[in-house]
Formats: structure tokens, sequence, C-alpha cells
């Protein structure tokens, strides 16, 4: 993803700045850069989230479809992701270049969402057995300016937040199959509650201690990357280790406890910001791009 | 039929616009710091992203780079929430295979290639929002990318739909009035010279007619044209008054 190249004295100084818990542009092991962010931006969409986190940027689109249940688990909804890596960020991504990434990131947030606590998929559910509704989370990554995974899953529960699931009544038919009726009405919807949805940390580690919201400068010189998905209460429903270094267990420890507390303060900024741009109301101008 | 839904009594249309008016236009220059040159359009509901990666080197192992001439190698891509039916896969198959292609003829008659020999430039687009235009966006978002990158151009390139109803042609269609049947045909342009760099036509209509809808299209590449050129110059001065350029 990075192509930088770096000299021994910039990773040297990069690495100093880590050991004395202030890096290049200022920032503390676990403070995050700035970050801007819009809901319902794509009126195609059920919801949708645009976030920006400095230079990384990510548009993600959540479409409700009726579909028949799994026969597994026939009284559950479904959330499927896809990612799609777009050639704006970086040519390397032209055709089929990003699907590698675009897998990788699919699958951790697949994994992340696993957990039942997580998302009740039970709510998704119109008729057992017959009809329940599918949520198409559909990323689209702009611009890579490192961090990439947990912008992703930010912009994924703000998108989760802002969809508005039509509101269905069954009517039966006699003698038939019974009839769905989706409601007309776009005021009338349902949410999704994502008060326990996950936000993903990835700590990266640089010399002896790990960083939060790691620059692509830093990403050159870690060896190794934790992620950790971390729900608003605190819990890990996903740990994952990329890259090609090793840790020690102790350092797995600390470096999950900082996640934690890294995570529950994220979600906690982030679903107050979310709660305040709803209370806008209709009389919020959408910004988009522009 | 179709005549009654697309042009009222009184000269209107669906969305309310008259017969020969273009749709809202807003745009920005220089939305990505990442890419060489990058622009945003909004063509009505129809929104688009355009990058320009280079001049560079050549990167692709499949393109063959050219003595003479820079390799433009374009891709169209609809990101999968953009049109009502959720699209299954972004980009890869026929029809954005054929858009990148288009797009590629357009600009390859734009762009002064005889600058650059050897070397490669890419224009990436991504439809974010699809409400008919595609291309036309494209094109023109293209352009903006592409002036924000500072290739040098032979002319701007703007490109726009027009249609037939009854006998009045109508300019800029919207995706509703596409699918409803009528002809669409998509022109780009140099507004300047007023030289057509791609034609295309849907569906048919008689050919006494073709004159007159190729003008139509043609006064609405001149007219996107004015729109871009005002938008490009006040990105121009802004960047200017704050990097602290004399005002002319």
């Amino acid at each position: 993803m990075t192509d930088l190249i770096l000299s021994e004295s910039e990773k040297t100084f990069i690495l100093h700045g880590v050991e004395q818990n202030f890096r290049i542009d200022g920032r503390t092991r676990s403070d995050l850069r700035p970050i801007v962010m819009e809901t319902d931006v794509v009126s195609h969409a059920s919801g949708s989230c645009h976030l920006r986190l400095a230079n990384t940027d990510i548009l993600v689109g959540v479409k409700a479809e009726l579909e028949t249940p799994l026969a597994a688990h026939p009284d559950r909804g479904r959330i499927e992701f896809f990612v799609d890596c777009s050639a704006n960020a970086t040519p390397a991504f032209e055709g089929r270049g990003g699907d590698d990434l675009a897998a990788d990131i699919s699958r951790v947030l697949t994994s992340a969402y696993e957990s039942p606590e997580v998302l009740d998929l039970r709510e998704l559910c119109i008729m057992k057995g017959r009809t329940c509704w599918i949520l198409y989370v559909d990323i689209l990554i702009l611009e890579v300016g490192g961090n990439l995974y947990d912008t992703v899953s930010m912009a994924v529960k703000s998108a989760l937040f802002s969809t508005k699931i039509p509101l269905v009544s069954v009517t039966s038919v006699d003698g038939g199959e019974p009839e769905l009726e989706l409601s007309d009405d776009p005021h009338s919807s349902s949410r999704i509650s994502v008060k326990n949805a996950p936000i993903l940390v990835t700590l990266t580690r640089i010399g002896n201690h790990c960083v939060v919201d790691s620059t692509p400068e830093e990403e050159t010189c870690s060896s190794a990357s934790l992620l950790v998905s971390v729900t608003p209460s605190g819990h890990i429903t996903t740990v994952k280790k990329i890259g090609g270094g090793s840790f020690q267990p102790s350092s797995i420890a600390s470096a999950t406890k900082q996640a934690v507390s890294v995570g529950v303060h994220l979600n906690q900024s982030i679903m107050d910001k979310l709660k305040q741009e709803e209370s806008m109301g209709r009389k919020r101008e959408k910004v988009g791009f522009l | 039929m179709s005549g009654f839904e697309l042009l009222s009594d009184q000269g209107l249309r669906l969305d309310g616009r008259k017969s020969g008016e273009l749709r809202r236009i807003q745009t920005r220059l220089g939305v990505f710091g990442q890419a060489d040159g990058s622009a945003y359009i909004e063509q009505g509901n129809t929104k688009v992203l355009a990058a320009v990666y280079g001049p560079h080197h050549m990167r692709d192992t499949r393109l063959r780079p050219n003595q003479e001439k820079v390799v433009v190698n374009c891709q169209y891509s609809m990101a999968v929430f953009s049109t009502g039916e959720r699209k299954r896969r972004p980009r890869g198959d026929k029809k954005s295979l054929e858009m990148s292609q288009h797009l590629k003829q357009t600009f390859e008659a734009t762009i002064k290639t005889e600058l650059y020999p050897r070397s490669q430039i890419d224009i990436f687009v991504e439809v974010l929002q699809a409400d008919g235009g595609n291309y036309c966006a494209c094109v023109n978002a293209a352009t903006l990318a592409l002036i924000d990158a500072g290739i040098p151009l032979k002319d701007y390139v703007t490109a726009c739909t027009a249609s037939l109803v009854l006998d009045t042609p109508l300019v800029d269609i919207s995706s509703l009035e596409a699918t409803t049947g009528g002809p669409e045909l998509t022109l780009a342009a140099h507004p300047k010279s007023g030289q057509i760099v791609l034609l295309e036509m849907s569906h048919r209509f008689h050919i006494d007619h073709l004159p007159k809808v190729i003008d139509v299209a043609l006064e609405g590449c001149k007219n996107i044209y004015t729109i871009l050129d005002k938008a490009v110059r006040r990105h121009v001065s802004n960047t200017g008054a704050s990097v602290g350029w004399e005002k002319s």
C-alpha cells in the first residue's frame, strides 16, 4: 500500500519520538488525527456515511434488501460487507489490483460483526423462514493516508447508525402466499441499534511501544500491527495480527489494554457526534464533497 | 405517448426544467491531495469523482510505450451503491470497459500527447451517484482534474446528452427521461472550436432531426464550458490568493 521510502535517520527520528510519547505531528501514542464525518450523503442508499480521517477518505453506502433467510438461521437477517478500493486512491488499485486488500478488510469486518451481542440480527427478520432483510454494506476507499481499517470501521458504524429500513407490514392473502407491503412513506422507518457495534483499533508497534492511528511514514517504520475490534462496552470481538514481525505475549496484553481504552473513548465520541448530527434534523445542509 | 410525460404543455420537463435547460452544476477542484489532479462534479443528481495521475513512467506491463505520444489510460468505475439497484461489480463488466474506451478516445484527442512520449497518464473516474449523463459528467470531471494536474490540453472537452420528444430536442437528460424510451445522443466536443470528439446515439429518430439535436447538444457543451471555466478561474484565484500571487 505504501510505497514510501524513508532514510535510516528519518526512521530513527520517528522511533525516538514514539519512545518519548511525542510523535512527529505532536500527538501522543494514543491520540488520533482530526476526523470529519457526514452521514446520509448517498440518496439511493438506505444509509450512508462519508468519513475522512486526515488523508484517509472512505464512503460507505448501506442498502437494505428483502431476501429469504438462511436455512440454518431462519429467524435472522444478514449483513454482508463489500469493499471496493477505488483507483482514485492509488493507480495500483486499478482493475483488480485492490482485490486482495479489499478481501482482507471485508473478512476482518465480517469477523468483527459476527458476535451475536454486536448486532441483533433477529431485528431484521420479517417472516420466520420466508423473508428477512439483508444489509449490504458497501465500502468505497477513495484515499489512503494511513490507518485504513479503523477509518473503515468508523464509517461503517456511522452508516449503520444512519440506515433507515422501511416498515413492512404483512397482509395475508387467502389461499396464497402472504403478501408484504412496504411503507411508501420515507419518514416512517425503523433503525438498527448500533449501541454495541465495534470499532477497529489498529496498534502499530514501533520499537517497544504501540501507537494508535499511524501515518504512512509510521507504518513504514513498524514491523507488526495488532488489530483489535472494541465494542462501546469494552468487549473485544476480534483480534488479528498483521505484518511480518512478532509480538511477545506480554506486549499483546498491554497493547490490547491500550486498544480497549482508546476504543471505548472513540466509540463514545462518535456516538455523541452522530446524535448531534441527527438532532440537527432536516435543516442540516448536506456538504458531500463540495 | 412518451411525449405527454416527458414534456408538458407548458414546455416543462419532469423535473421542472425547460427543454434547453441544463441541470445544476457544482464543482470542486483539488479534492484529494494524493492524486496529481482531482475534481468532483455534481450535475443534478449525478455525482462523479475524477483523479489524474501523471505523466509518469509506464507502469502498465500490458500497454506498450509509444515512442511519439503519451499513453492515456482510463478507468471508468461505478460505486456499488450508485444506482437504484445495487450493482454486483463496480467495474470490469462490458459497459464499464466500453465507457473506459470512450474516455480514452476523448482524452487522446484533447491532451497534447506529443509533449510526453514514452510516458503514461492515468485518468480514473468514479461514479458515486448515477442519474443520467454518467459519461458526460465523467468527461467534465476528468477535464477539471486534468487542469488541476496541470496537464496541457488543446482545449477543454465538455460532454452533454440530448434527446428528442415529438419535435422538441431536450438537453441534459436525467436517467428517468432516458429510461422512458426516448433516443439518447451523447456528444463530447471542444467548445471553443466546436469540434466533435465523440458522438454516440441510442434508439432511433428520423435523420432530418439529427442536425438540430446535435446543435442542441453542442450548445449544451458550450454552456457547460462557461460554467467549468468560471470554476477553474475561481479555484486558481483562491489558490493564488492564499499563496500570495498578485491579483491581475
